[in-house]
């Protein structure tokens, strides 16, 4: 067991350092981060050059990643331009924990995520409560009726769901629920950000705010998921050992939870373990439409801005927590079921 | 290939029996003409194919007044009324028109040409990349599988929308206008094709990789090794043939799937600009703005990608039962 985590840890380490160098080079072009800069007033060709300089965008791509890797702290930057190295670079490099500041906010960037990162969290696991109760509900009902009016129904209507574009389904229920209601004179749902800045941040704020957006993402997901309980569901319940204990006389109830759900939720683990470091990255699009500021919303702000040293930050972030996610998931995974041995 | 044999002559007194034997390629279409929503999902993708193009033929002309003559086909989808702006569904506009007085008939006619072109080529790409680096990785296996499968790791462990996102701005804005069946086009197009088709190939590259490792143990291909045939060869002629039914699954979910990516990217403005070519993807940048006053902007374009989608979805769902031969349902 010890071995096999060494192991894995050992094998993601080249993968995460792949995975930086890819983003890093792809982020190379996205344009001047500098051009973008300034307010009212362009700033001046010169001042330009000497932001570049300070910023260390003026040095090739492998310094520039280095950089960002170990830090600058070992060498001197050449501030004025006159070819020399004079003041101490301050930088320590994402490996010891110096994930740089943002081009536009001068922010550092653990600071931007860490205030991100709560709202799109509050949104994001409110949503896989909900899925995996409803998909778990869904799935299961649909597998005890097989090809039954009412699966075909769910079949159909997951179908839908899970086919739905995620704007067009967020249209659609701001269309309804705020727009609609409104004209209606029905008490109506707030549509943008997470709470109204007259009324302040209150639970009960949020939580409105809330309604909207996560109905959106999870009638999506819900479709997808309960497919999955369905079939894994289905397997379960054509094995030999679930006549057993129908044959036994054991009430249905207790066969389709204590031994089919229990074998059957086991894949069902895996998927959402997978899909948990995900959860970070919030949703994009439907942070955008519903104004909600987390991850997704800070993640398409900085990328308009070519702010690579956030967007390197939160991708590096997510690809992390994919690798931990993965290997915690294989472990649980090998308590749950003791059919696997992880060697 | 249906094979009709007479099993025993006549002049014995037995009853000729005739047997029909199919391959396994029929027995799939026999199983998939079964499965209701996917012949469903066929009759609404014929319909939208009908309509993106025959309808471009019959419907698509007006009156352009700021160029003062009657315009038709793309030009007509492109012509701009500003004095008609975001006016509601009518007679004359039957979709109404957008933001800049655009006939929302037309683009979605015109963009939905583009869309689904950019689906299948998108997927093709995909497909062919996937096919290539999971057949090559589980063949050759060794260091070269492994460089492979970390590098389809290292990508899976991006967000796909995310990934797509940096790849479009990565080709952003960098792109001269092109010329494809005479018609005038964003170079964009092309880039986007790429872009949805390198982010969209991994998953196709692991199920490809898991069936050519069981396959290539198999003894035929030991024989075909030993009658001296090419790598090549053995992967083309021997290996792929047996892992088509994912491949063909893969392909058509593909197309809904890039679909769906040029619609998100255009959707959140870092896609196809839409001055000279529309889609049904960046018909929808902006328009949520509108939501309350113009509903008609974002509703038809993201119906049409709704349906596409969902056909095309029915479609893969009817496939994969019925390359499937555990699956009796729908024999």
């Amino acid at each position: 067991m010890i071995n096999y985590i060494i192991r894995r840890i050992l094998q993601a380490i080249p993968q995460l350092f792949i995975i930086s160098i890819l983003l890093f080079l792809l982020m190379q072009s996205f344009g001047d981060p500098v051009a973008t800069l300034g307010a009212r007033t362009p700033p001046k060709p010169e001042d330009k050059e000497r932001l570049r300089r300070q910023l260390g965008l003026d040095q090739p791509m492998y310094v520039q990643y280095v950089v960002w890797l170990v830090g600058n702290d070992w060498m001197l930057i050449d501030m004025d331009g006159d070819g020399v190295g004079e003041t101490p670079g301050k930088r320590r490099g994402v490996l010891r924990g110096d994930w740089g500041q943002s081009l536009v906010t001068r922010l550092p960037v653990t600071q931007m995520i860490a205030e991100r990162l709560p709202n799109t969290l509050i949104l994001m696991l409110t949503v896989e409560v909900i899925i995996i109760i409803f998909s778990l509900f869904i799935g299961v009902f649909s597998a005890l009726k097989q090809y039954s009016f009412w699966d075909n129904l769910i079949t159909t209507v997951s179908f839908v769901g899970y086919s739905m574009p995620v704007f067009w389904l967020a249209l659609m229920m701001i269309y309804i629920f705020a727009v609609g209601f409104k004209r209606m004179g029905l008490p109506y749902l707030p549509t943008v950000g997470m709470f109204d800045p007259q009324v302040g941040k209150t639970t009960m704020e949020v939580i409105r705010h809330m309604i909207l957006p996560v109905a959106t993402l999870s009638i999506i997901s819900v479709a997808g998921y309960s497919r999955y309980v369905r079939s894994s569901m289905l397997e379960v319940l054509n094995q030999d050992y679930i006549r057993t204990a129908r044959a036994k006389g054991l009430e249905r109830w207790a066969v389709v939870s204590r031994h089919a759900l229990k074998n059957a939720s086991l894949p069902f683990v895996t998927l959402i373990g997978l899909d948990l470091p995900f959860l970070l990255a919030g949703a994009v699009v439907t942070e955008r439409i519903f104004a909600w500021p987390g991850m997704g919303r800070l993640f398409l702000d900085h990328v308009a801005r070519a702010d690579f040293p956030v967007l390197m930050g939160i991708l590096m972030l997510i690809a992390v927590a994919v690798v931990v996610f993965q290997l915690l998931t294989d472990i649980v995974y090998s308590f749950l079921d003791p059919r696997i041995r992880l060697n | 290939m249906t094979a009709t044999s007479s099993s025993s002559p006549e002049k014995l007194g037995f009853e000729t029996i005739t047997i029909e034997s199919r391959s396994p390629l029929q027995l799939a279409w026999r199983r998939f003409r079964k499965h209701k929503m996917a012949m469903v999902g066929v009759g609404i993708l014929l319909l939208l194919v009908v309509y993106v193009t025959i309808g471009g033929i019959l419907l698509s002309k007006g009156y352009c007044a700021p160029l003062g003559r009657e315009l038709r086909y793309e030009a007509w989808s492109n012509c701009t009324d500003t004095s008609k702006v975001r006016q509601p569904p009518s007679i004359e506009h039957l979709f109404g028109t957008d933001s800049i007085g655009r006939d929302i008939l037309a683009r979605t006619i015109y963009g939905g040409q583009i869309s689904i072109m950019i689906g299948v080529t998108a997927a093709t790409v995909g497909v062919i990349l996937g096919t290539l680096i999971g057949s090559i990785s589980a063949y050759y296996g060794g260091w070269i599988d492994n460089i492979l499968m970390r590098f389809t790791e290292a990508m899976l462990n991006i967000p796909s929308l995310f990934l797509l996102i940096v790849a479009a701005k990565f080709f952003s804005g960098k792109i001269p206008d092109i010329a494809i069946f005479g018609r005038q086009m964003t170079g964009n197009v092309v880039f986007i094709i790429l872009i949805i088709g390198l982010t969209s190939w991994m998953y196709l590259a692991r199920i490809v990789r898991a069936n050519v490792l069981s396959l290539r143990e198999l003894d035929y291909v030991s024989a075909a090794k030993a009658l001296g045939s090419s790598n090549a060869r053995i992967i083309f002629t021997h290996l792929l043939p047996n892992t088509l039914a994912p491949v063909i699954v893969a392909a058509t979910l593909g197309v809904a799937g890039a679909i769906l990516n040029e619609a998100y990217v255009s959707f959140l403005g870092l896609g196809i600009p839409s001055q000279i070519t529309a889609t049904w993807g960046n018909m929808l940048d902006g328009s949520y703005q509108y939501l309350e006053v113009a509903p008609w902007l974002w509703f038809f374009p993201g119906t049409f990608i709704l349906l596409t989608v969902l056909s095309i979805n029915f479609i893969g769902d009817g496939l994969r039962d019925a390359f499937d031969p555990r699956s009796i349902r729908h024999l």
